[in-house]
């Protein structure tokens, strides 16, 4: 018996438009609750929607870098719910004719690539932000609920995907390249943890290449939630069938704290939409002049750019990836590249040290202390033989925490490294005449010796020579090596 | 001075030449309003301070010479499904009872930029959902020529406050007759006009796609001049057409010799009261002796627009009235819920009547999944057909007409217990919804004392056409549109 991990995901990212999907009310996160409404996205009566011409830009902007088809005549419907989140009772999105059709992504694992379908890319309204209280947290058992409506009726592009993921490791790399598409388009903030991003998933195991029941998975609120979550699906799946259960075809809800997901009440749950074509809008008809200029403003995507990186500065595919699945941190780079130092150089230390630094301060590299000019000032130094590695990494601790420059650090604090030869050749020379035996062990090619010899020059040096010019001289001195 | 019998477009020369002032107008139409109202109960609510203050205020702009709307001080009044900023919008509905809207109307605004002063919210059947006005949850509006029968509906408050001289003219809104069958049973002039003509910004939803707002009014000249004011482009409705307004009044002639007019078979044979046929007949005898072409054509697929319209309407507004659930405004039922679906339940059990419940039920049927394509699809299939009937239709002739209604005002009560009899009302009047053309119904004579109604229909955007039919047949027919019986003696 042959199981298969089979999952595909449902997207929703709010787009950063300035008004929402159906009227003119700011489209931004946060603010007192319920300022940011007007008579059509509280659904008052008698208020009619308009669509929002940049949102649905947008939207064919994403579903061009996914490789989607643009529908000539797209329609919206009305998916028919009570929920009190939804002041209409029913949402506007897109049902049978969306926007677009039939694209794909392509994922970079570490030693595959997987090309995921994407089924459509439509557009809709966001809901309102329900506020339960009470112990559950949840609408049932909640004492009441507050509702703000400042999030209703921004618009919300939708992804679906084809079911072509493997793994909650393939889901995730899919989740990271979308987010950095989105980025790279400029159209969401993509924030999870503030709801621009969200995610829920439909997984099954297969078993001998049979399709089994699908399972919905709601309320990953992160990247690292959505991994547990589909790990912890997959596992309870595998284990049921195993124990010869039947799965059940279900919403269920991921608890992250508790690490598991259970079932959601019925209630929760229209099984019956009612869809039927919105008749207060006209249909969506994106003219081809409208499309080719969307398509001249398309910028350099992730996956284009990480190519570019592994041609034209050689950076190995892992770091490539790295830098280009964050844009901020993409644009960083190629900063730093104009210092002239070596971008395989640049790229370790911003994967690497920086990028350990940013996460632990959770600074984005935006703000990040240190420009990326000083960080070719560090390389340099670095290259020049002016200080050391391992010193580099404290000089750059200093510049991430004070904000000075590299070069201004190593000065302050007499760093820098002695690279003059005449210098370091006085030193050694004196090194081995004050110590006879360990410059015969040396002779005699005992290694210990150049490790004793080197902690001499070091220690008259107080560090400061350069350890491979020494090591150099030291050899070349006693003819060993 | 007799303000009463003036016109909304007589009254607005005498206010703007300063020979009577916009509050004497108001005041006058108030005393009417007192006067006749405890029999009729044609508003559900009368703002008469209000009213009174933005007379006075128009009353002062002229004073001083300022620029005032071409209606300025003529009093109005407004169904109450249109959204009014700051006066009770029920639609005739215990679930907004209490509601008041933060916005106007699009057609609100643009007749207050007219200077049209509103005297009061005219009653109608709830959410707008019926044909006699009994649907009311502030209770029926009774007809103006016999106060034992109804006036119609749903627009009833409108068409009878127009006919019961408490208001010069009116706004009404039509879904499926709601505008022309109570006009005709009042004895008014009413026009539903082309889909999209006018905004239906703030006109509180019952079909979206059959909609429309439109004039109430006693003469054709009026309905020219209302329809003039409310109709253009408003970028706040997707569905609104991109005409620039239109001067239908000074367009208005009763030149139409040589139109090409043709009576619809099916509309006009079984089960029309031969009283109302009568009528008919002898108004197609007059557009003859105007030098028009009559005839009769067969439009085959008008048997299936009842069905058609009532599985659409009440699909859409099953959908519409969704938003009425206690949650952000209007009522909300009291009690410990467990939940909040709960309380959705014991909201709308509570908070809509019957005709409502009936209608929403019947939507949320039409759309179910397994029966989305048997009755939502398939009506919507036989409107396409209607659409091309009337289409063909216009290929030949300029205008279609009709009776508007299938029978005359009826007694009330009388159809309460049968909701189909009652959907028949509007069997003549619902393939326009369903074609979004435009339909006006001129009241043409009496049977057995009761007002009967002439249906006109043209092609889309024919509206001026259509008024004009209807002026040159308004100068022949002479019908006086004051019900005998209601102190109409006193008001001359």
């Amino acid at each position: 018996m042959e199981n298969e991990t089979i999952i595909g995901l449902e997207i929703h990212t709010e787009l950063n438009t300035n008004s929402k999907m159906f009227c003119g009310c700011e489209a931004t996160f946060g603010g007192d609750p319920n300022t940011k409404t007007c008579p059509v996205c509280l659904g008052h009566p008698g208020s009619l929607p308009v669509m929002n011409r940049e949102a649905v830009g947008d939207t064919i902007l994403l579903a061009l870098a996914l490789n989607c088809g643009i529908t000539e005549r797209s329609i919206f419907h009305r998916k028919n719910y009570f929920y009190p989140d939804m002041p209409k009772d029913f949402q506007i999105s897109q049902y049978d004719i969306p926007l677009s059709h039939d694209g794909w992504l392509e994922v970079e694992m570490e030693d595959y690539k997987r090309r995921v379908g994407i089924t459509r890319v439509h557009l809709e309204e966001d809901t309102g932000k329900s506020v339960h209280i009470g112990e559950s947290g949840r609408i049932h058992g909640a004492e009441h609920s507050l509702e703000d409506f400042n999030r209703a009726g921004i618009p919300l592009a939708e992804i679906v995907t084809e079911p072509d993921l493997r793994s909650p490791e393939e889901a995730r790399a899919f989740m990271q390249m979308l987010r950095a598409t989105l980025e790279y388009l400029g159209i969401s903030d993509c924030k999870m943890e503030e709801g621009s991003l969200r995610c829920d998933a439909n997984i099954s195991i297969a078993v001998d290449g049979k399709m089994g029941t699908k399972v919905e998975i709601k309320n990953m609120n992160s990247f690292r939630a959505m991994f547990r979550a589909l790990t912890y699906e997959e596992e309870r799946q595998r284990f049921a069938l195993k124990e010869g259960e039947v799965i059940v075809q279900e919403t269920r809800h991921w608890d992250d704290d508790a690490g598991q997901t259970s079932p959601l009440r019925s209630k929760e749950e229209a099984f019956d939409y009612r869809y039927f074509p919105e008749p207060d809008l006209v249909p969506v008809e994106p003219d081809k002049a409208w499309v080719e200029a969307i398509k001249a403003r398309m910028p350099e995507l992730p996956v284009e750019r990480l190519r570019r990186f592994e041609h034209k500065f050689g950076l190995q595919p892992e770091i490539a990836n790295m830098l280009t699945s964050e844009k901020a941190m993409a644009d960083y780079f190629e900063e730093a590249v104009v210092s002239g130092q070596d971008p395989v150089a640049l790229a370790k230390w911003i994967a690497g040290d920086l990028a350990a630094m940013l996460k632990e301060a959770t600074v984005p590299i935006e703000a990040c202390p240190l420009k990326p000019h000083g960080l070719g000032e560090l390389v340099a130094l670095v290259a020049q033989r002016i200080i050391s590695g391992k010193m580099a990494k404290e000089v750059l601790r200093e510049a991430f925490e004070t904000g000075k420059g590299p070069s201004e650090i190593v000065e302050a604090k007499g760093l820098s490294q002695i690279a003059d030869g005449s210098e370091i050749e006085s030193v050694v020379d004196e090194v081995i005449a004050t110590n006879p035996d360990a410059a015969n062990d040396m002779r005699e090619g005992k290694e210990q010796a150049l490790k004793f010899l080197m902690g001499q020059v070091m220690k008259k040096t107080r560090g400061k020579a350069n350890p491979e010019m020494a090591s150099d001289l030291i050899k070349k001195k006693l003819n060993a090596g | 001075m007799d303000i009463l019998n003036r016109s909304a477009v007589e009254l607005a020369g005498l206010i703007k030449n300063r020979e009577v002032s916009a509050l004497r107008v108001t005041d006058t139409f108030l005393e009417r309003i007192e006067e006749v109202e405890p029999r009729v109960h044609a508003y559900v609510n009368v703002y008469s301070e209000a009213a009174r203050a933005s007379a006075k205020h128009i009353d002062e702009d002229i004073a001083r010479s300022e620029r005032v709307g071409s209606y300025a001080g003529v009093p109005m009044a407004i169904k109450d499904v249109l959204s009014t900023r700051g006066f009770n919008t029920t639609c005739g509905s215990r679930m907004l009872e209490n509601f008041v809207p933060v916005y106007d109307a699009t057609a609100v605004e643009r007749v207050k930029a007219a200077g049209a002063v509103m005297l009061g919210k005219a009653n109608m059947d709830e959410f707008a959902m019926g044909s006699s006005t009994e649907n009311s949850y502030f209770g029926p509006t009774r007809n103006p020529w016999d106060l034992e029968r109804v006036p119609g509906g749903s627009s009833g408050g409108s068409a009878a406050a127009v006919a019961a001289g408490e208001a010069p003219w009116a706004l009404g809104s039509d879904t499926g007759g709601s505008i022309r069958q109570p006009a005709s049973l009042c004895g008014i002039v009413g026009l539903k006009p082309t889909y999209g003509l006018v905004s239906r910004y703030g006109l509180v939803a019952f079909a979206s796609s059959l909609d429309q707002v439109g004039p109430m009014t006693r003469n054709v000249s009026d309905c020219a001049a209302l329809l003039g004011i409310v109709s253009g482009h408003d970028p706040r409705d997707s569905t609104s057409i991109e005409e620039p307004a239109r001067d239908y009044l000074g367009k208005l002639t009763d030149d139409v010799k040589g139109m090409k007019v043709a009576i619809v078979k099916e509309l006009s044979s079984e089960g029309i009261d031969p009283g109302v046929l009568e009528q008919i007949r002898a108004t197609m005898d007059v557009l003859e002796s105007l030098g028009v072409h009559t005839d009769e054509v067969s439009l085959p697929s008008f048997e299936n627009g009842l069905s058609s319209y009532y599985l659409i309407a009440p699909a859409e507004a099953s959908s519409n009235l969704a938003r009425f659930d206690g949650v952000r405004y209007g009522y909300r039922a009291e009690g410990d819920f467990n939940d909040v679906w709960d309380m959705y339940d014991a909201t709308r059990a509570e908070g809509f009547g019957p005709e409502v419940k009936r209608r929403i039920m019947l939507g949320t049927y039409a759309l179910s999944a397994g029966y989305y394509d048997e009755y939502y699809a398939k009506a919507q299939k036989i409107r396409t057909l209607i659409v091309r009937d009337y289409g063909r239709a216009f290929d030949e002739y300029d205008l279609l007409v009709s009776p508007t209604s299938p029978t005359t005002a009826f007694k009330l009560g009388e159809k309460m217990d049968d909701p189909l009899t009652m959907y028949l009302s509007d069997i003549c009047t619902i393939p326009v919804n369903l074609a979004g053309i435009p339909g006006l119904s001129l009241p043409c004579g009496l049977a057995d004392g009761l007002p009967v109604g002439f249906q006109i229909m043209g092609p889309p955007l024919s509206e001026q056409k259509i008024l004009n039919l209807a002026y040159a047949l308004e100068r022949e027919t002479c019908f006086d549109p004051r019900p005998a019986g209601l102190g109409a003696e006193k008001v001359t």
